[in-house]
């Protein structure tokens, strides 16, 4: 097979693709998109397969990949690391059933927080789950350990984590590939009651899977992807590196007098015999991970050392943000490089921002006239481009919790008592997680107003679809059975602004639920769908 | 071989396709490449910056280390001078001259222009008038390619013949302008 340039997202996508899978689910979050929108153009040209499809969020999409495993076919599910709290249910169950047709779960962690709310580190979840966890370090480990995670899932019959970071979903390199594995025949789960999680199946499906752990860290001890190089007399400097670690540190080694001893972890449970051979040839040790202190706190426990332990927790690396190579250089003792410097130039940092002509921008002028009569007010929001009204010139939202958050905040504050209790969300946002505390705001008829952003699109990671088409929302508010004088369509357009903001107004003066839908399809979005109807036009 | 590249701009300037164009080029004469891109959050109008590695050995770090970067294309001037902390001390600042003014607090162009000229090694280039010149005001990205090639370490005819495959689809006459933004780039940067 020749070999392709692929970001480390496409290398998992085409890994998989290659394994024979048949179907594969997502919902859009940075760094992990470009899995699915490296899929869905593939699936296409390919005559539809495998299937590729953007689901309503992480859960669904997660829950759709379990049912192709257990008619016997292999799938993929993608998200970004906090998709995975919201997949957090099926994916620790899934541990449980015996999983059939292989599954893979590539998580895109976003460490020094990218695009994203925090920087949890997933590798704890596949822990906590009792699962394999494969952590790439390069594009070509992205490709070959997605590859490998659909044998392992069948000869374990667990899911398989492949843990990503942003730099490595974000980065191109070149790849080679492999043969194209046929896909699994249909074939039903054989054994009857092993994915009925009733306590009485899933103790002893718990059980197995306990006992189950030293056949993983069999296998972790001795793939290819842990590896041991024990160099020089004993007593120097050992280091281990986790995932893309390991890059910053070889970029750095041939300048160390004494190359020390090396222990890469790729796979996981952490391979503990090759842990302790390390220890047992070094006086110090120094941990480097992309992500949490997850190795150096499981190596440090609570019984002192036997020997110095340099890491995260005690501060030669920070313990926060993104390593570079920088930051390992230091801290293996190199001195600091340095680079061009230009004295007394101002360097004003330079945020994102909502485009120039974003629907957003003309709602929240909207919504702040509306607000200009009160002395205070709560605007809870949420998550996608919208979020930037947080910064001036709008400073229009008063919080960004987690994907749906302003629909129940907004209710919460509302039944503590404060008046008026706004709630701002985005319709893709809205769609994953905004219906539910909706139809609880509903039943209470809690005295809230909820604006929903309906741009037509999932904006903020490039301008996917929604999963339900715009035109659908105002039904679907309206199914919930709210009065159907408090719902309004408006219409985000600059010269609408004052009658929007009497819209708006009124009803943050009805002391019920009230849903406004402001309509308006994203800048963006209007633009790439011209540039590719004109791309049709001169093929 | 070693040959680190960090091409910064504002979300919608087109480092990415600035930076596509000399990693095509470097695989096409057998160079390994990484390129380290930002996508999400940072692409609505804010600062954009991709690291680009070329070399004639496999390439470790996606993230270039500072002080040892050969050259930075920037889009626009403020953006370069965020970098120079990853520019090895002989290495050129290729810049183009156009602002793009989206915070309150842009520092006065005349004088941020005068402070880049201080740099031992800078090449400034009023790309958008080049461009316009040329044909097309979206011909800045090749301006900028033109500009930084007497640079890299790629011959020209790989570049060109990059630029003529990325445009192809969009007809004969985009080419043409395009190609004529790279060699007056490169012409006035020499």
């Amino acid at each position: 097979m020749p070999d392709t340039v692929l970001l480390g997202d496409e290398a998992v996508a085409l890994g998989a693709v290659h394994a024979g899978i048949s179907a594969s689910y997502a919902y859009p979050g940075t760094p992990s998109t470009e899995i699915t929108e490296f899929l869905i153009p593939y699936s296409r040209k390919h005559g539809g397969r495998p299937h590729a499809s953007w689901c309503a969020n992480e859960k669904t999409a997660y829950e759709e990949a379990l049912g192709a495993s257990f008619v016997g076919r292999r799938a993929l599910v993608s998200m970004k690391h906090v998709g995975l709290n919201v997949a957090a249910d099926p994916f620790i169950n899934s541990a449980i059933v015996t999983i059939h047709g292989g599954l893979a779960v590539a998580v895109a962690d976003d460490p020094g927080m990218h695009s994203s709310q925090d920087e949890q580190d997933s590798r704890y979840y596949a822990d906590f789950a009792k699962i394999i966890c494969l952590e790439p370090a390069n594009q070509q480990e992205a490709y070959d350990m997605t590859r490998e995670a659909y044998e392992l899932s069948e000869r374990f019959h667990i899911p398989i984590m492949i843990r990503l970071v942003t730099r490595l979903s974000h980065s191109r390199a070149i790849v080679r590939t492999g043969e194209q594995r046929a896909e699994n025949p249909i074939k039903k789960v054989p054994v009857a009651g092993s994915w009925i999680l009733l306590p009485s199946h899933a103790r002893k499906l718990w059980h197995e899977l306990l006992l189950q752990q030293t056949e993983f860290r069999r296998y972790t001890e001795s793939c290819s992807y842990n590896t041991l190089a024990l160099n020089g007399s004993r007593g120097g400097l050992g280091v281990i590196t986790t995932g893309i670690a390991r890059n910053y540190y070889l970029e750095n080694v041939d300048e160390l007098k004494v190359a020390p001893s090396h222990l890469h972890i790729g796979a996981y449970p952490i391979p503990l015999e090759k842990v302790r051979k390390l220890i047992d040839h070094c006086g110090t040790l120094l941990i480097i991970e992309e992500g949490c202190s997850f190795v150096e706190r499981m190596i440090r426990g609570v019984i002192p050392p036997s020997i110095a332990i340099r890491g995260k927790e005690s501060g030669e690396l920070p313990p926060d943000g993104e390593l570079t190579p920088d930051i390992v250089r230091a801290a293996v003792g190199l001195p600091a490089r340095q680079g061009v410097e230009l004295a007394g130039l101002q360097l004003p940092n330079r945020p994102p921002q909502l485009c120039s002509g974003c629907p957003h921008a003309e709602t929240y002028d909207a919504l702040k006239k509306a607000l200009s009569g009160y002395t205070e007010s709560i605007v809870t929001s949420d998550i996608g481009c919208y979020t930037l009204g947080a910064l001036p010139p709008y400073n229009a939202i008063e919080s960004c919790v987690c994907m749906g958050a302003s629909v129940s905040m907004a209710k919460g504050a509302a039944e503590a008592g404060f008046h008026p209790a706004i709630g701002v969300i985005g319709d893709s946002t809205f769609l994953h997680s905004g219906i539910t505390p909706l139809m609880d705001a509903i039943t209470a008829n809690a005295d809230m107003t909820l604006l929903i952003l309906d741009n037509e699109t999932t904006g903020m990671t490039g301008g996917q679809p929604t999963i339900l088409p715009p035109s659908r929302i105002d039904k679907l508010v309206l199914g919930l059975g709210i009065d159907p004088n408090h719902v309004h369509v408006i219409s985000a357009f600059r010269k609408d602004t004052e009658k929007n903001a009497s819209i708006i107004r009124k009803e943050l003066e009805y002391h019920g639920v009230s849903v406004i839908i402001a309509v308006r399809e994203c800048v963006e979005t209007a633009k790439k769908k011209k540039r590719e109807a004109l791309a049709e036009v001169t093929k | 071989m070693k040959y680190d590249i960090i091409v910064s701009g504002v979300g919608g300037q087109g480092v990415l396709s600035i930076s596509a164009i000399i990693a095509s080029s470097a695989m096409q004469e057998g160079l390994s490449v990484k390129q380290s891109e930002v996508h999400g959050m940072s692409q609505r109008g804010g600062a954009v910056v991709a690291n680009l590695r070329l070399s004639d050995k496999p390439i470790q770090s996606d993230l270039i280390p500072h002080g040892t970067a050969s050259l930075i294309i920037s889009m626009e001037p403020l953006e370069g001078p965020r970098y120079l902390s990853y520019l090895s001390p002989d290495a050129t600042l290729v810049s183009s001259t156009n602002p793009v003014v989206n915070i309150p607090n842009y520092p006065q162009l005349d004088g941020l222009l005068a402070k880049l000229r201080e740099l031992k090694k800078v090449v400034l280039v009023d790309a958008e008038k080049i461009a316009r010149d040329k044909g097309s005001a979206q011909a800045v990205n090749m301006v900028m390619v033109g500009a930084a090639s007497p640079l890299l370490p790629l011959k020209i005819e790989t570049l060109e013949q990059n630029i003529r495959t990325i445009f192809a689809r969009k007809g004969e006459r985009v080419v043409d302008i395009n190609l004529q933004a790279f060699r007056a780039g490169r012409e006035a940067a020499q």
